[in-house]
C-alpha cells in the first residue's frame, strides 16, 4: 500500500536539544521511524544527538552520528542513496536543512523524493511575505508586517504601524530574536540583533492581549482534512507558545469560535498544500470574532508531540503514513484498532502544559517572558477539571512548588507590576494576588488572561482559606477534602492548610497523616484510561491517568504481582534531560522482553517513555511521593524501578523504601549513603579512598579556618542561596565574602559546604553496572577540559586516549572498592578527579548517568539492559568486550543555547548550563571532535579569529592552537596580554582593543560585527566577577552576533587542532553500525 | 463550599450515580444518552431531537462561556436551535459556575433554571457513557435531594410521537427568492433553514404532517427531528406522493430516516446511537472522507434499501448508513449534519448540492 513505491528513506533528526527545540523531535522521529519500519522500507538517519531513543538499535536500518548540515546530509545521501527523505520530523534544523537541499539541486541530482509536505509549501510558510501572500489569495487575515533588510527600514515600517510592534526574524527556531518594542531605542537594538542572524525581518503590529489559540490539522494527499486537537493559551498574545501555559481542549471558545478557526485551519491548510501534519497558530479578539494567522508550521513541532500526547493521536506516525502515499482512511485508530484514524479525537479530560524554566543557572539573564523562547522543558498534567490539572503541573515542574497554593512565602515588591510584566513565576504572583484581595477584575485588567482561568484558580484560593479555618483532620468536613482532592490539592498542601507552622519540622509526617485520614475515609483517586473518543469505543491501550474527579477505575486491576513499575524522568530541565527518556526506555523494554508488564509513571509530553507503545501500561502522572504511591497501591508490582529517571525518582527512594515499596536494585539505605555527604565521606575514609577535603561549615570564623588550611580557589556551597547561583568558586578573601553576604545565608540552620578546589586536575568518570557489589561492565571516560567545568557541559572523550593506565587502574579498583561498599545491584556513576595519578572521589550517584546512553552506544553494549536484567534479579554474564578493544573514538559535547537567553553570560563554571549534548564517533579524536563541535553548531573560521586567552597559563595552553592557526592562513587578532605573548613566541597577529578602551582602534566589537572575525576564543582568566565582566561584552557580543564562541583553552586547542589538521571534507562517512 | 441539593441520577437497570444539581431544582425523567461534542451545549440544549432526552456531555468541564441572547434574526433564532430547550435535562462532571464570554448574557444554570430544566454536576460521566455504551441506551430519571424517587415515574420518549411534539403547528414562511423550497418540520434545528435562506430560496416551513404536494414547489426538505422514525408514518405516506412527483429531495437526520422508509427501506435502534461532533463518513465509492456532527439512535439499514437506492455516505467506524440517494433521481438525504450547529461544518456543500440538483430539474424543464 506504499503508494510511492518507497523502498530507503531518509530521515533527519533535530541534533542536540536547545531550548525551541527539544525532546519533542525524538518522539517525532521514533514515531516516523515505526511508521517506515511497518512497511519494510529501509531507514537511513541522520542524528548526532546519541542520547536520543530514535538513534538506538532497532529504530532506524542506518544511524549517522553527523551534523545535520547540507553538507553532511548530501554525504550521506551520495553514500546512500536514499528514494525519500522526511523533513518534518526534526523540528526546524531538519526542515532548514531539507530546504536548502532542494534549493541547491541536491535531491534532484540524487533523485531523492520529498516525502509529505512538498518543499514548496514549506517555503510559502517559513518566508513571512510569501506566507502573507499565500494567504491573501484565500482572503485570510495575517498580522501585518513588514519584511526589513536594515534597521532604517525596521523604523519606517514602525513608525507606518504604529507602537508597540513585535520584531521577527524569518528562518528562526522558536522565535530566536523575536521581542516586542514599545519605542525606537528598543527597535534598533533588537532589529539590529534579529538582522544578524537573519537577512529579513518581520515589523508587525503588536496584538497583545488577544487570546492565542493554534488547531493541529493532518491533511493526506486525498485533500481528506481533520483537526486533531485544539490548544489555548492561559498566557495571552505577546508570550511565546513555547513559554506559555496551554491547556486542550481550548476553554473559554464557544461552539461557534471553535469551528470558525477550524475551518478556516482546514482552508489554510488545504490552499498550502500540507500532506502530513501542519501547526496553525492564531490570535483570536476576546471582543468579537475578529482573528489573526500567526503562523503556520509544516512540520512535526512541539505542539504536535503535545497534541499527541493530549489526545491520544500519534500524529508523528500518521504523517508518516500519509508521506508515502496513504490516505486517512487507510489508517486505524491506534488506541481503539477498530475505528478510522479518520477522526478528531474527543476528550473527556482536560491538559494543561506549564513550561519549565532554568533561568536561575544564569548570571545576567532577563527574567521577564516575552515573545522569544527561553524555557528549557515543559509538563502535561492530566485531569478532569482545570483546578485539578493546574495544580498537578504545577508540582511537576519541580521547583519546589506544591501547587497554586501552601508554598513558600514569597515577597513581591510591587504585585501590580509583577502582573503586567510576566516572568517565569508569574503564576505564582497571580496566587498571591488572589491571596492579597485582588478580583479577578483587577487581575483580568493586568494580565489579560481570561477571566474564565482566573475564577478557576480563585476557587483554589478559597478551598485553601476554607480548609485554613481548621486546625485538625477530625474537624475538617469530608465534602471540603473531597473537594480539594478534587480541586488537585496535594496531601501536603492539605496538611500546610490544616497544620499551618506546626508541620514545618516534619512536612512528611503530616502528609502522612493527611494520607492515612483521606484513605480511612474512602477518599482515594480514580483511575482513567485516554481512548481518544470520550469513551465511545473501548481502548485496546493503557494510557492512563489519576483524578479524584471520578468514583470507578477504568482499568481492572489482577493483582497478580506481574508488573513491573519504572519511575520516569520528568520534566527536562539543565541537567536531566533526553538521556534518562533513553534509560528508562530502555530499562521498559528490557522488562518487557523478560515477560513482565511494564508499566511507566512519567509526565514529561515531550518524550519516548510517555508513548503508550513503549510499555504495557502508561501513567501520565505524577512522580511525587504521593502520587506513585497511589499508583503502586493499585498495581502492587512485583517491583520498582527508580535508578534509571534521573535525580527524581532516587530522590523518593527513602520515602518509598519507608513504605515498604519494593525497590529493585541498590537498596534504599545505600542511596541514602552515597547521597548524604557526611555518610557518604565517612564510608569513603573507611575504606581508604581520598576526596577533596571539604567541610560543612556555619560562621564566618569557621569558613575562614578551613581555607587556611586547604588555600584558596575553594568551591562554596550554601545550603540556602537568596539570588544568584547555588555554588560558586570563590579565589580570595575578597570574593567570598561578596558571594556570602550578597547570595547566601550563612547559619546553624543553613550550613555552608566548602570545598577545596584542585586546579589543573583531569575530570573521570566512570560508569558501570553492579550486581552485589562487583561491577560487570564498566566505561571510563575523560573530559577535554579541567575540572571545574561542569560535567555536563564538559566534552567527554570515550575510550580515554590521553590517560595514564596507572591512573585507569586505581579508578577501576576505587570504584570496585565502592561498588562492594554500598553493595552496588544496578547502574551507578562516580566522578574523580585526577592529577598525576593520584585520584580522588567527587561525586557517586547510585543511578543511571548523564553519559549511560553515549558509553553504552559507543561501547555497543547496552548498559541499561545490563542494569534491568540485573535489578529483575536475572543470570547475567560479564560482556566479553571493553574499551581497550575499540579502534574508535567516541566525543560527547555539549549544546549551549546562550543566543535565546538575553543577557546572559556565556561562560561555563560549576554550575550546568547546556541544554542538550551531542555525541560523535570518529577513527581518532580530531576526527570525533570536529563531527562533534560541528554539531553543536559551531562553523569552521574563514576569516579570522580573535583570542584572548586568559592567564599565563592557559596562554600557554593555547600557544600550540595558535602556532596551528598561523599555519592554517586564518588572520589571528588578539587582545592586549595575548598580543604580547603571541609576538613573544613569534606568531603574527593583529592587536585589538577591548569595549572599555574605547579610544583606540580596531575595536574587537567593530570586527566582529563587520564579521571580520569568524570566531571567538575568549577564555577567562578564572571565575571571578571581575575577570567574567571584563569579557562578557565580547562573549555575548559573540552570541549575540552568531559568531562561534569558546570559553575553555583545552576545549579551544582541541578544536582548532582538529580543524586545521583535518579538513571537513576528509571526514569519514561511515555509520554506527560500521565502527 | 458552594451549598448544592444533592441529586441522584437512578438508571433502569437500578444503577445509581450521585452528583448535586446546579439547574432547576426538580425531579425529572428521560432516555439517558451522551454526546462527546467538546463545545456547543447552547446548540444541543436547543437541538429539537433531544426531546425527552437527558443529556450527558462526556466532556468534564461545562457552561465555561455561558449562554448567548435569547435573541431572532430573519425569524428564527439568532444563537439557538429552536425557541427552548428540548433536553429533559444535562449532566456533567464538573459545571463552571463562573462563565466568560463576551456574547454570553448569563450563566448556563441561569438559563437552566428560567427554563425549568434540572442539571447535574459531580457524576462521574465517563463511568456512566461506559455503562451506556456496554448496556445501551437506557431510561433514567434525576431525584433532586428531597423528592422520592417512587414519586418519580421513568418515561421513555421513544414511545412517543416526539415529532408530532416539536413541529411546528402552522405554516410558516422564511427568506425570499425565486426557487421556492418546502421545508418538512419534523423538529427542524434553526440552521438548516439559515443554511438553505442563505442561499437565496423561499422555504416554506410545514408542519410533519401537513400534505405538502397541495403547495407547488421546487424541492422537498426534510428536516432532523427527534424521537423513532416509525412515528411518523404521516410524513412517509406524503413523501411518497413526493418521490412520485420526481422534484429533488434532501433529507438530514431524521429525514434521511424517513426517505428511507417512503423508499422501502427500514430503520433499527442503535445500541447507544451516534451523538458527537468528531463522526467520520466517507462518501460511498470515493476517496472523500468527511468529519461530521451527528445526533441519532436510529439508523436506516443499508440491506434494505431498494435496487433503485444505494448508500450516500457511510460510517468509517461502524459501517452504518450516513447518507442514501436514488440511483437516477434526484433523491438524496445525509444522517449526520450538514448545518453543523453544534459541531463541524465541512459538510456545508450538502445545501449546495440540494440547489444545483434543483437548479439541474428546473432547466430540464425548460
Amino acid at each position: 500500500m506504499n503508494q510511492h513505491n518507497i523502498q530507503k528513506v531518509l530521515l533527519l533528526g533535530s541534533g542536540a536539544l536547545k531550548i525551541g527545540e527539544a525532546g519533542e523531535f525524538d518522539y517525532s522521529g521514533s514515531q516516523a521511524l515505526k511508521a517506515l519500519k511497518e512497511e519494510g522500507i529501509s531507514t537511513v538517519l541522520i542524528n548526532p544527538n546519541i542520547a536520543t531513543v530514535q538513534t538506538s538499535d532497532g529504530f532506524a536500518d542506518k544511524i549517522y552520528f553527523l551534523p545535520v548540515t547540507p553538507y553532511f546530509v548530501e554525504k550521506v545521501i551520495e553514500k546512500e542513496r536514499p528514494d525519500g527523505i522526511l523533513l518534518a520530523f526534526g523540528g526546524q534544523t531538519a526542515l532548514n536543512c531539507g530546504v536548502s537541499l532542494f534549493q541547491s539541486g541536491v535531491l534532484d541530482k540524487y533523485n531523492v523524493k520529498v516525502l509529505g509536505t512538498p518543499v514548496q509549501a514549506i517555503m510559502d510558510t517559513e518566508d513571512r511575505e510569501l506566507f502573507v501572500h499565500k494567504l491573501d489569495e484565500i482572503d485570510v487575515k495575517t498580522i501585518k508586517s513588514e519584511a526589513v533588510n536594515t534597521v532604517d527600514d525596521a523604523l519606517n515600517a514602525a513608525a507606518r504601524l504604529g507602537y508597540p510592534v513585535i520584531v521577527r526574524a524569518a528562518y528562526a527556531l522558536g522565535g530566536l530574536g523575536s521581542g516586542f518594542c514599545d519605542n525606537e531605542t528598543e527597535l534598533i537594538d533588537l532589529a539590529s540583533k534579529a538582522l544578524s542572524f537573519s537577512p529579513q525581518v518581520l515589523v508587525e503590529k503588536s496584538l497583545k492581549g488577544w487570546k492565542e489559540v493554534e488547531y493541529e490539522v493532518v491533511r493526506d494527499r486525498y485533500d481528506n482534512c481533520i483537526t486533531v486537537c485544539n490548544m489555548e493559551n492561559f498566557d495571552p498574545l505577546g508570550i511565546h507558545t513555547g513559554e506559555s501555559i496551554v491547556v486542550a481542549p481550548s476553554q473559554t471558545l464557544s461552539n461557534e469560535d471553535y469551528h470558525f478557526l477550524r475551518k478556516l485551519a482546514i482552508k489554510i491548510v488545504r490552499h498550502v498544500g500540507i500532506v502530513g501534519e501542519c501547526n496553525v497558530q492564531y490570535a483570536f479578539d476576546p471582543e468579537s470574532m475578529d482573528y489573526r494567522v500567526i503562523e503556520v508550521n509544516a512540520r512535526l513541532s512541539r505542539s504536535s508531540a503535545l497534541a499527541s500526547k493530549a489526545t491520544g493521536y500519534p500524529l508523528a506516525f500518521v504523517a508518516a503514513k500519509l508521506g508515502l502515499g496513504y490516505g486517512l482512511f487507510d489508517l486505524k485508530n491506534s488506541v481503539t484498532k477498530v475505528t478510522s484514524a479518520f477522526f478528531e479525537p474527543a476528550l473527556d479530560y482536560i491538559v494543561c502544559k506549564i513550561p519549565r524554566w532554568d533561568l536561575g543557572k544564569f548570571h545576567g539573564v532577563r527574567r521577564e517572558i516575552g515573545s522569544q523562547m527561553k524555557s528549557v522543558g515543559e509538563v502535561m498534567a492530566i485531569g478532569r477539571t482545570f483546578e485539578e490539572v493546574i495544580q498537578k503541573s504545577l508540582r511537576m515542574i519541580g521547583q519546589g512548588m506544591h501547587g497554586f497554593t501552601g508554598n513558600r512565602d514569597f515577597s513581591i515588591d510591587n504585585i501590580d507590576k509583577a502582573l503586567a510584566e510576566p516572568t517565569d513565576k508569574r503564576i505564582f504572583v497571580i496566587a498571591k494576588a488572589l491571596q492579597e484581595g485582588y478580583s479577578v477584575e483587577r487581575i483580568h485588567e493586568l494580565t489579560k488572561i481570561d477571566r474564565w482561568f482566573l475564577f478557576r484558580l480563585a476557587n483554589i484560593v478559597e478551598t485553601n482559606r476554607e480548609m485554613e479555618q481548621h486546625d485538625s483532620l477530625d474537624t475538617l468536613p469530608d465534602d471540603l477534602l473531597k473537594q480539594a482532592k478534587s480541586q488537585g490539592f496535594s496531601d501536603f498542601q492539605i496538611a500546610r492548610a490544616i497544620f499551618k507552622n506546626n508541620m514545618n519540622n516534619h512536612a512528611a509526617a503530616s502528609s502522612d497523616s493527611v494520607r492515612a485520614h483521606r484513605i480511612k475515609q474512602g477518599i482515594t483517586p480514580v483511575v482513567k484510561q485516554i481512548d481518544t473518543l470520550a469513551a465511545e469505543y473501548p481502548a485496546q491501550t493503557n494510557y492512563l491517568y489519576l483524578t479524584y474527579n471520578g468514583s470507578t477505575n477504568d482499568v481492572e486491576y489482577l493483582h497478580d504481582h506481574r508488573s513491573i513499575v519504572v519511575l520516569g524522568s520528568g520534566a527536562y530541565r539543565i541537567g536531566s534531560s533526553v538521556e534518562f527518556d533513553w534509560c528508562s526506555v530502555n530499562a521498559l523494554l528490557t522488562v518487557k522482553q523478560q515477560g513482565w508488564r511494564s508499566v511507566m509513571i512519567n509526565y514529561n509530553p515531550e518524550t519516548v517513555s510517555t508513548d503508550y507503545d513503549m510499555c504495557d501500561r502508561l501513567y501520565f502522572d505524577e512522580l511525587t511521593y504521593e502520587r506513585v504511591m497511589d499508583i503502586l497501591d493499585l498495581e502492587q508490582p512485583k517491583g520498582t524501578i527508580l535508578s534509571v529517571g534521573g535525580q527524581i525518582p532516587n530522590n523518593l527512594a527513602m520515602r518509598l523504601d519507608s513504605a515498604g515499596v519494593n525497590i529493585f536494585g541498590t537498596t534504599a539505605k545505600s542511596i541514602d549513603n552515597a547521597e548524604d555527604r557526611n555518610k557518604f565521606s565517612a564510608m569513603l575514609d573507611r575504606i581508604g579512598v581520598d576526596q577533596p577535603r571539604w567541610r560543612e561549615l556555619t560562621s564566618f570564623d569557621d569558613i575562614n579556618k578551613f581555607i587556611d588550611e586547604v588555600g584558596y580557589p575553594v568551591l562554596v556551597r550554601p545550603s540556602y542561596v537568596l539570588s544568584g547561583a547555588a555554588m560558586n568558586v570563590c579565589s580570595n578573601d575578597d570574593e567570598l565574602q561578596r558571594f556570602l553576604r550578597l547570595a547566601a545565608n550563612v547559619s546553624k540552620e543553613h550550613p555552608v559546604v566548602v570545598t577545596e578546589f584542585i586546579q589543573n586536575a583531569k575530570e573521570i568518570e566512570m560508569d558501570a553496572v553492579a550486581k552485589n557489589g562487583e561491577i560487570l561492565a564498566y566505561a571510563i571516560s575523560e573530559h577535554i577540559e579541567f575540572a571545574g567545568v561542569h560535567s555536563g557541559d564538559a566534552t567527554i572523550q570515550f575510550p580515554p586516549q590521553k590517560l595514564y593506565v596507572e591512573t585507569m587502574r586505581r579508578i577501576k579498583k576505587v570504584s570496585s572498592k565502592i561498588a562492594k561498599a554500598l553493595n552496588i545491584s544496578g547502574p551507578f556513576n562516580i566522578q574523580y578527579l585526577a592529577k598525576n595519578n593520584d585520584i580522588k572521589v567527587i561525586e557517586c550517584n547510585l543511578r543511571a548517568s548523564r553519559s549511560f546512553p553515549f558509553v553504552s552506544k559507543v561501547l555497543k553494549i547496552n548498559f541499561i539492559d545490563l542494569a534491568t536484567r540485573v535489578m529483575l534479579g536475572l543470570p547475567v554474564e560479564k560482556p566479553h568486550k571493553n574499551a581497550f578493544d575499540l579502534d574508535y573514538v567516541g566525543i560527547k559535547a555539549s549544546q549551549f543555547s546562550f543566543s535565546r537567553l538575553q543577557g546572559a553570560d556565556p561562560v561555563l563554571g560549576v554550575d550546568m548550563s547546556s541544554t542538550g549534548e551531542v555525541g560523535c564517533i570518529g577513527d581518532d579524536t580530531d576526527e570525533a571532535i570536529l563531527k562533534a563541535m560541528l554539531s553543536v553548531g559551531l562553523r569552521l573560521p574563514q576569516k579570522g579569529i580573535l583570542l584572548s586567552t586568559g592567564s599565563p597559563r592557559q596562554k600557554a595552553d593555547m600557544l600550540d592552537a595558535a602556532h596551528l592557526l598561523h599555519k592554517h592562513g586564518l588572520k589571528i587578532y588578539a587582545t592586549g596580554g595575548t598580543h604580547a605573548f603571541l609576538t613573544d613566541n613569534g606568531i603574527p597577529a593583529i592587536r585589538v582593543y577591548w569595549p572599555s578602551q574605547d579610544d583606540m582602534q580596531p575595536q574587537a566589537l567593530q570586527l566582529m560585527q563587520n564579521h571580520e572575525i569568524d570566531m571567538v576564543v575568549n577564555i577567562p582568566k578564572n571565575l571571578t566577577p571581575t575577570e567574567l565582566s571584563n569579557g562578557y561584552k565580547i562573549r555575548r557580543a559573540a552570541i549575540d552576533l552568531n559568531i562561534p564562541l569558546l570559553t575553555n583553552a583545552r576545549l579551544a586547542s582541541a578544536f582548532i587542532r582538529a580543524f586545521t589538521t583535518r579538513s571537513q571534507d576528509f571526514i569519514e562517512i561511515k555509520a554506527w553500525d560500521e565502527y | 463550599m458552594r451549598n448544592h441539593r444533592r441529586a441522584v441520577l437512578l438508571l433502569e437497570d437500578g444503577t445509581r450515580f450521585e452528583g448535586f444539581s446546579f439547574g432547576h431544582e426538580s425531579s425529572t425523567a428521560g432516555e439517558v444518552v451522551f454526546n462527546t461534542a467538546m463545545t456547543g451545549y447552547p446548540e444541543s440544549l436547543t437541538d429539537p431531537s433531544y426531546r425527552g432526552q437527558i443529556l450527558v456531555t462526556t466532556y468534564p468541564l461545562l457552561g465555561n462561556y455561558g449562554v448567548p441572547p435569547r435573541r431572532e434574526k430573519n425569524d428564527v433564532s439568532e444563537y439557538y436551535e429552536s425557541d427552548a430547550i428540548h433536553c429533559r435535562a444535562i449532566i456533567a462532571q464538573d459545571y463552571s459556575f463562573d462563565h466568560s464570554h463576551w456574547q454570553a448574557d448569563r450563566s448556563l444554570a441561569q438559563w437552566l433554571q428560567e427554563e425549568k430544566v434540572p442539571g447535574v454536576f459531580g457524576i462521574d460521566t465517563r463511568a456512566l457513557t461506559k455503562h451506556l455504551r456496554e448496556h445501551g441506551s437506557m431510561l433514567g430519571k434525576i431525584i433532586i435531594e428531597g423528592d422520592n424517587e417512587n414519586d418519580i415515574d421513568f418515561y421513555d420518549p421513544n414511545k412517543e410521537n416526539l415529532v408530532a411534539e416539536v413541529s411546528c403547528k402552522n405554516v410558516e414562511t422564511h427568506g425570499d427568492g425565486d426557487k421556492t423550497i418546502v421545508l418538512v418540520d419534523l423538529g427542524v434545528k434553526h440552521n438548516i433553514i439559515r443554511c438553505l435562506t442563505r442561499r437565496g430560496v423561499k422555504v416554506i416551513r410545514v408542519p410533519w404532517d401537513y400534505d405538502f404536494t397541495s403547495i407547488p414547489y421546487d424541492g422537498l426538505f426534510l428536516s432532523n427531528g427527534p424521537g423513532n422514525p416509525d412515528m411518523a408514518e404521516k410524513t412517509v405516506i406524503n413523501l411518497r406522493k413526493a418521490i412520485e412527483i420526481g422534484k429533488p429531495i434532501c433529507g438530514i437526520c431524521m429525514g434521511n430516516q424517513l426517505l428511507a422508509k417512503a423508499a422501502g427501506a427500514s430503520t433499527y435502534k442503535l445500541k447507544y446511537g451516534h451523538r458527537s461532533h468528531n463522526q467520520p463518513v466517507r462518501r460511498a465509492g470515493t476517496n472523500s472522507c468527511y468529519v461530521t456532527s451527528q445526533n441519532h439512535g436510529f439508523a436506516v439499514d443499508n440491506n434494505t434499501l431498494p435496487a433503485d437506492w444505494e448508500p450516500l455516505f457511510i460510517n468509517m467506524n461502524d459501517g452504518t448508513n450516513e447518507g442514501i440517494r436514488h440511483k437516477t433521481k434526484p433523491f438524496f438525504s445525509a444522517q449526520f449534519h450538514p448545518e453543523a450547529s453544534s459541531g463541524p461544518k465541512d459538510t456545508e456543500f450538502f445545501f449546495d448540492e440540494f440547489i444545483d440538483a434543483i437548479n439541474k430539474s428546473l432547466q430540464s424543464k425548460l
